[in-house]
């Protein structure tokens, strides 16, 4: 397990299963800073799975789901897999309006993505 | 929307252009929300908007110039919350943003901060420059 600033990283196999530190993603700086500390993930050898876990997230802003999706993007150039777990019904409403629970894989818990993560393999 | 609620708390401020002062202006509307019993669906979808606009008006309005102030209103009562943004910036044309949710941009990442905030308040207005947006809410309103 590694620790940084935005994120803790648990490795479940093969799969860096990533949660939030803070409660709100909203903050220009730190949307960043998770940026890059999420894209660092995928700089390291090894399958690029990542599940991110959203559980005690309450709050995300538009700047953090295009955050999302430029990590949705690298993570197709590097014919990696990507799941998301634990939205809130609030988080969850957002993502439907929006449409992005068609872009990403979003799951109930991080049992049924691993799940598929794993089938994936 | 008619100025006939019986608004019982309102503010007027203008902060500078930075998001943490549009913050702590917001976080004082939420608590007040709060206060007069509103749900936190509600909250949420109210703070949803606030940020957006705030952003909107900071970074893309007054490009983060300190020498550019954002003018905020807010009034709060028991069943309506109006919340008014200007910026000293450009303005934008509000038509002009794609739709997020067409097939096309689905995977682009922008245009979204409106498209919530139009989804979570009852109505959305901007002036016709389009530095200036005017949103409400009512309690209990499907989106």
């Amino acid at each position: 397990m590694s620790e940084r600033r935005r994120i803790t990283v648990n490795t479940v196999g093969d799969v860096h299963v990533v949660r939030f530190n803070d409660r709100k993603i909203l903050d220009a700086t730190y949307i960043g800073e998770l940026g890059e500390e999420l894209f660092s993930l995928l700089e390291e050898p090894g399958p690029q799975k990542l599940l991110l876990n959203f559980d005690g997230v309450e709050f995300l802003s538009s700047g953090a789901l295009n955050k999302l999706i430029f990590l949705d993007r690298r993570v197709k150039e590097v014919s990696g897999s990507l799941r998301l777990t634990n939205l809130r019904p609030e988080l969850n409403e957002v993502f439907m309006i929006t449409r992005l629970h068609e872009l990403f894989r979003i799951f109930e818990d991080e049992v049924e993505a691993l799940a598929d993560l794993n089938s994936d393999s | 929307m008619a100025d006939d609620h019986n608004w019982s708390w309102s503010r007027e401020q203008s902060i500078p252009s930075d998001t943490a002062a549009g913050r702590v202006l917001l976080e004082e509307l939420l608590d007040e929300l709060r206060r007069q019993d509103w749900e936190e669906k509600d909250v949420f979808g109210v703070h949803l908007a606030v940020e957006e606009a705030l952003v909107n008006a900071i970074k893309h309005g007054n490009q983060e110039d300190p020498a550019k102030q954002v003018k905020v209103q807010t009034r709060v009562s028991a069943t309506a919350v109006k919340i008014e943004v200007t910026d000293e910036g450009d303005g934008f044309d509000p038509a002009a943003v794609p739709d997020p949710t067409d097939d096309e941009n689905l995977d682009a990442p922008s245009g979204r901060g409106l498209m919530l905030m139009k989804s979570f308040m009852s109505s959305v207005e901007f002036n016709d420059a389009g530095n200036h947006v005017a949103m409400a809410k009512f309690k209990g309103e499907e989106e």
